[in-house]
């Protein structure tokens, strides 16, 4: 049996399940929750282990990436626009990248995954049944993690690293008189929304707290179970 | 309060939309623009919604299609994405200010050649579920051979997508464009019940087509709203009194 399934019964036409024989790990979390640094770490710590890793994310699709970054420029698309663009984006990574990679064998480690996508689009008023739908198409990973992080220590963080960006204060809601507050408000709003997928989504949530070994540590407890060779661990057992 | 997304059918405007739908060589485009004419010179506000979304988004689409690059989910998602864009600015704004909004092709195209293509009917449906459903929808009905005659000839060279070179059905362009439209007859065919799409027979000649549209759409248009000043009888009646001042 494949090890593999879509959310929706149907998923991506043309893809056989049971060519995929690697193994997805996402990182979710909002802005600033320091994902990128323990995707590093795990990237690191896995080869040293003797696994391939690719690591996605960061980079856009070659089809939607640059019209997508003029249009969080221009401003000029509706949300629902922004959705389905978006979701064209994670489309492509996803048949492009992820799945020739999973193919191959590799560790997929992906920075976010459909639930921030989902998150965005259901503070801007998505209705919750549709933005499921429009993903059903996403494979289930092996493993969600989620950083979660409070409202007030992400604020900290984020003045401290990068400032407040238009799209990170949610300005294009209205929700504040300025950027802070707008900001503020965004912020915990998507914070809702990650916290009503976790449970729907099967996340491993994991406090995020200034000791980066610590959360690290739990990073790597979360994903240990998926490296276990079954041969191997009767190995072990004996 | 972030408002809540109004779904499939359950948009409240003022204005009413009208479509057509069926195959290239159907006549379909004639027919709306025939539409339009009688319509306006009745003194209704009409608005003609063209592909004319974004240049960002119809970029996207127009690169992907030109580098191959399309898979038939990409090619779903990045449609869906223009689509929206046209509801969010050339649909939705006239519907609301009580306009009679027309198209050429809907959703409706796009569950056709979707499904011809492989994608999953259930999942393209929910995809356009932000879609204000019609007022009325018109389906030209047209055999294949009938259509490929009347657009064979008259046109350039077929297109890879179009034809559905992708699915590789033929290496013979022509062949593999008859085959992918057949797939896609036969989906609109399976529309006409889901959707009440209202089925004209298009080997009939233009106007008596024409006709059969006019006498459906006039019973539709209850309330619609019409241009005040009426051309061409408001100038000449101004024109009187201006001769007797």
């Amino acid at each position: 049996m494949a090890r593999f399934e879509f959310y929706g019964a149907k998923g991506l036409p043309d893809v056989n399940l049971d060519e995929l024989k690697g193994k997805l790990i996402v990182i979710e979390g909002t802005d600033g929750v320091g994902r990128s640094t323990h995707i590093g770490l795990l990237k690191r710590w896995l080869e040293n282990n003797g696994h391939a890793v690719l690591d996605t994310g960061m980079t856009r699709s070659a089809l939607a990436g640059e019209g997508l970054k003029a249009a969080k420029e221009g401003h000029t698309l509706g949300w629902i626009t922004m959705t389905l663009f978006y979701a064209t984006d994670f489309a492509d990574r996803l048949e492009n990248e992820m799945i020739p990679a999973l193919r191959a064998g590799f560790i997929v480690l992906t920075d976010r995954y459909i639930f921030s996508l989902m998150a965005r689009a259901l503070v801007r008023g998505a209705d919750p049944e549709w933005i499921r739908q429009v993903y059903e198409f996403a494979l289930k990973p092996d493993v969600i993690i989620y950083l979660r992080v409070k409202i007030e220590d992400l604020i900290t963080r984020v003045i401290q690293n990068v400032g407040f960006n238009y799209w990170e204060s949610g300005m294009d809601l209205h929700l504040g008189e300025d950027m802070y507050e707008s900001f503020v408000e965004y912020q915990s709003r998507l914070l809702r929304e990650f916290d009503n997928m976790a449970g729907q989504y099967n996340f491993q949530v994991i406090e995020t707290s200034p000791s980066i070994e610590e959360v690290f540590e739990q990073v790597k407890r979360s994903v240990e179970p998926l490296l276990q060779l079954p041969h191997l661990r009767s190995r072990v057992g004996t | 309060m972030t408002p809540i997304m109004k779904m499939y059918g359950k948009h409240r405007f003022p204005g009413k939309l009208f479509i057509v739908e069926g195959i290239d060589g159907s006549g379909k485009s004639t027919q709306i623009a025939l539409l339009q004419k009688w319509l306006e010179s009745e003194g209704y506000v009409t608005f003609f919604s063209e592909w004319n979304s974004s240049p960002l988004v119809r970029g996207v689409t127009r690169r992907g299609k030109k580098k191959r690059m399309l898979t038939p989910t990409t090619f779903s998602l990045i449609h869906a994405t223009d689509f929206a864009d046209r509801t969010e600015h050339h649909i939705m704004p006239p519907l609301k200010s009580g306009a009679l909004v027309l198209a050429d092709r809907y959703i409706y195209t796009a569950f056709a050649r979707d499904v011809a293509r492989g994608v999953d009917a259930r999942w393209v449906r929910s995809l356009y579920q932000f879609a204000v459903k019609p007022t009325l929808g018109f389906y030209f009905r047209i055999s294949l051979d009938e259509a490929m005659k009347r657009i064979l000839g008259g046109r350039d060279a077929l297109k890879y997508y179009e034809a559905g070179m992708d699915l590789r059905l033929s290496d013979d362009i022509e062949e593999s464009f008859r085959l992918f439209q057949s797939r896609i007859i036969d989906e609109y065919e399976k529309m006409v019940a889901e959707f009440a799409l209202i089925v004209i027979d298009a080997s009939l000649s233009i106007e008596e087509q024409q006709a059969q549209m006019r006498q459906i759409v006039s019973e539709a248009l209850t309330g619609a709203k019409k241009i005040r000043i009426r051309k061409w009888l408001d100038l000449s009646s101004m024109v009187q009194r201006d001769s007797r001042m």
